[in-house]
């Protein structure tokens, strides 16, 4: 599973990857080394005033820069090295990212340790990989590929675990079973996970490793160290148990009916969605969730699927609604030689909370809501088929307008005078009289017959935007409300200012009509 | 019916009741009515406006532009005021879209207060809006179709009063010079706008636009003609200034009505 490379990395070339029969040193590429393997690396995080060392790669490690030390004097002490601003979300997105993945594929339970390990609980689950040795190296592997060098240690406690991953030294280490405290005995007293005050205080009186703590007096001890400290170390050494928070993958609201006799009738299919739906509303209100879209799988005898979807404006478990939405679908299954499974999904969903009922109480002025007659119109015509218009900022008048979604807020235009109806693409005026370079026209002709204007409104100049085509960076349009001898109202334009030549060729357009 | 004056009863008080309830029974299914604020349209429409639970054709006069954009006008008037509460919608239904919004919002229906429904053909577009009218969760419906045939309109009818939605059904011109309210319809009023030319102002410039609004048929009313001003920015018409100006002869309210044209 190679990666396929990282952006600032050069692909390598196609035709020098492909085996060569010339004897040369062609055959197949190595892979690149890693670009931050080449020149020290440390990563650095803003804490108060000062940039602090948060992590450094082997090399820099070499070179005597450790986590914790000021930036500046890591600068100072090696001068040709690489520094990375740390990005804790995103690393906390990769761990919560590679537990799902073990929560899904290798134990049932998997959490987050700090901000840089994991814990998996793998009682039980070992075998299925050929072993704790085996499994170890596949963990590896795995995270070999995709990048990350990490340590492995199984041992019977996850403080034991946690100590040895951190401080054991060797890439995979597994502990027998009861031998937490003789492998803990040699580690530094910081692999406890204690408090910082319980770790100042330890220094003080000389305690460096764990191995210092076992012949002392739990007494004193607890009331030198505190009492998370003695907890800690009981909980090293298996003497209290400590159990791991799993992280819980979120696993897609879905019902199912396996039906006892396979069924082709729109009635018989219509009954089994609406216990399904019963079903999935029971299970997405312990869950306090609202389905924005359903997905229908229908299993036929002849191993056929058939799909059918639906989607919501708006989060909702409303099973009467929802019922609404599959009936004006249910014409589009073809139950062939019958239907024996119907599996219903919901593979979009978001939390819907109860909401106040404050508004409520006030009846006559509560807005009705339009959710509800938006699926069941977009389930006839189409989804792109409602739309409401919201303005964008542009003065160019067909630009102007942007579709929005069915129940957003749309904003407004300013208040110039504007056509009811309007031309898609302008059309070109002929015989046009009028005085430049402001006045409207005083006669022009369209689509074959033509207009004597009586009065008129203008111009309202309109600029390009030469940020979109550079063919407007002069253009100008002109623009004027007339209204001809019959009471017809028509907005026109030219082209130009009729004062500098670029702003264009002074022609006439009609563009929209009022009423 | 072969009765005969002399050998009707007479009616007694209690079937007088009975007939009265019953007028008074239709007259509550009738939804709210929406005067237009014009003395004289109110006056001559049955029920002083437009039942707020009907279908209402509109229709240019001619098949010119003009006409058509001052008919959509007039729509859209009726569907701001019908949509005038806050938060409400009004739905938008049409085929080919030529609207243009910002002139939609100089007439009262901002962008806030229309919803847009764009489908593919004229039958489709009148399912759409017979759920939307039985729905009942909005204000209004306008519908732009070329073919509405009798039983089209008795469903969208019967819709509107379900649901106790207003609507509006704009019937464009489908063959040149041919009015699509000629076709039977079940709608409770037909209205024809077309344009006139508006009165000059004193100084050079537009003034505002001024309509020849025909209610050409209504059920329970006389058809009418008149000449009115066109919509404000708050959809509603007003009656031109010299009109407005002249005293009205007592008890001669209705003189204004000039042209009968069904």
């Amino acid at each position: 599973m190679r990666e396929l490379g990282r952006r600032s990395e050069a692909a390598a070339p196609v035709f020098r990857a492909l085996r060569s029969d010339d004897g040369t040193s062609g055959g197949l590429a190595a892979p690149l080394p890693p670009l931050w393997g080449l020149r020290p690396t440390i990563v650095v995080a803003r804490t108060g005033q000062r940039d602090v060392v948060t992590a450094a790669c082997p090399a820099a490690l070499d070179l005597g820069l450790v986590p914790g030390m000021a930036a500046a004097h890591a600068r100072a002490l090696v001068s040709d090295l690489d520094i990375l601003d740390a990005a804790p979300d995103a690393d906390r997105a990769w761990l919560d990212r590679l537990a799902l993945h073990a929560a899904r594929c290798w134990t049932p339970t998997a959490a987050v340790s700090g901000t840089d390990g994991l814990w998996l609980d793998l009682s039980g689950t070992t075998h299925l990989f050929g072993g704790e040795e085996r499994f170890a190296a596949r963990l590896l592997g795995f995270l070999r590929r995709l990048g990350f060098t990490a340590r492995v240690a199984i041992a019977g406690t996850p403080g034991a675990a946690h100590a040895l991953a951190r401080y054991g030294g060797a890439g995979v280490g597994i502990l027998p079973e009861g031998g937490e405290s003789d492998a803990l005995a040699p580690l530094p007293l910081a692999a406890l996970r204690l408090a910082p005050e319980a770790l100042a205080a330890a220094a003080r009186f000389g305690i460096e490793r764990i191995a210092d703590l076992y012949p002392m007096p739990r007494g004193p001890l607890a009331r030198r160290l505190g009492r998370g400290a003695v907890e800690r170390l009981d909980q090293a050494r298996g003497f209290v148990p400590e159990p791991i928070v799993p992280v819980v993958p979120f696993d897609m609201p879905e019902a199912r009916r396996s039906l006892l006799e396979p069924i082709g009738t729109a009635e018989a299919i219509e009954q089994v969605i609406a216990d399904l739906l019963g079903d999935l509303v029971l299970a997405l209100r312990e869950r306090s969730l609202g389905v924005r879209s359903l997905v229908l799988r229908c299993d036929r005898l002849d191993m056929g699927a058939q799909f059918i979807t639906v989607g919501t404006a708006r989060a909702t478990r409303d099973a009467k609604h929802l019922m609404r939405l599959f009936r004006l679908r249910i014409d589009r299954i073809e139950p062939g030689l019958g239907i024996e499974t119907m599996v219903l999904a919901a593979p979009q969903v978001e939390a819907l909370a109860p909401e106040a009922i404050a508004a409520a109480l006030d009846t006559a002025r509560q807005a009705p809501d339009l959710a509800p007659l938006v699926d069941a119109l977009a389930g006839r015509a189409g989804d792109a088929a409602l739309f409401r218009l919201s303005a964008i900022e542009s003065d160019v008048p067909e630009r102007a307008i942007v579709r929005a979604g069915p129940l957003v807020k749309p904003a407004g235009w300013p208040v110039w005078p504007r056509p009811i109806r309007m031309l898609a693409r302008p059309e070109a005026l002929s015989g046009v009289v009028a005085l430049l370079p402001d006045h409207p026209p005083r006669r022009f002709a369209w689509r074959g017959r033509s207009y004597a204007v009586v009065a008129g409104d203008g111009p309202e100049r309109i600029h390009g935007e030469w940020w979109r085509r550079p063919g407007e960076m002069w253009a100008v349009r002109d623009y004027f409300r007339v209204e001809a001898t019959s009471g017809e109202r028509f907005w026109l334009f030219r082209r130009g200012d009729a004062i500098t030549d670029k702003t264009g060729d002074l022609s006439w357009y009609m563009h929209g009509v009022f009423g | 019916m072969s009765t005969t004056p002399q050998s009707a009863p007479r009616p007694s008080a209690r079937d007088i009741d009975v007939l009265r309830a019953a007028v008074a029974r239709a007259a509550a299914s009738r939804g709210p009515v929406l005067p237009f604020g014009v003395g004289p349209v109110d006056h001559l429409l049955a029920g002083g406006g437009l039942d707020g639970a009907g279908l209402h054709e509109v229709a240019g006069a001619s098949a010119s532009w003009s006409d058509d954009a001052a008919a959509t006008l007039f729509a859209a008037g009726i569907a701001s005021r019908f949509a005038a509460a806050p938060d409400v919608s009004a739905l938008w239904a049409l085929t080919r879209f030529d609207l243009y919004a910002p002139g939609l919002e100089q007439a009262g229906l901002g962008p806030d207060r229309v919803l847009y429904a764009q489908g593919r053909t004229d039958k489709e577009l009148l399912a759409l809006c017979e759920d939307a009218l039985r729905d009942g969760s909005l204000a209004c419906v306008v519908a732009e179709v070329k073919a509405a045939d009798q039983t089209a309109t008795r469903r969208l009818q019967l819709a509107a009063s379900e649901g106790n939605t207003p609507m509006i059904l704009y019937r464009r011109y489908r063959r040149y010079g041919q009015c699509p309210l000629a076709d039977p319809s079940l709608a409770m009023t037909r209205w024809r706008i077309g344009i006139l030319s508006s009165g000059r102002l004193a100084s050079p410039g537009v003034g505002r636009g001024r309509w020849n609004v025909e209610l050409v048929r209504q059920r329970g009313g006389p058809p009418f003609s008149l000449e009115l001003e066109a919509c404000d920015d708050q959809g509603r018409l007003a009656l031109p200034a010299a009109t407005a100006d002249r005293a009205v002869a007592p008890g001669r309210t209705d003189t204004v009505a000039f042209g009968h044209a069904a």
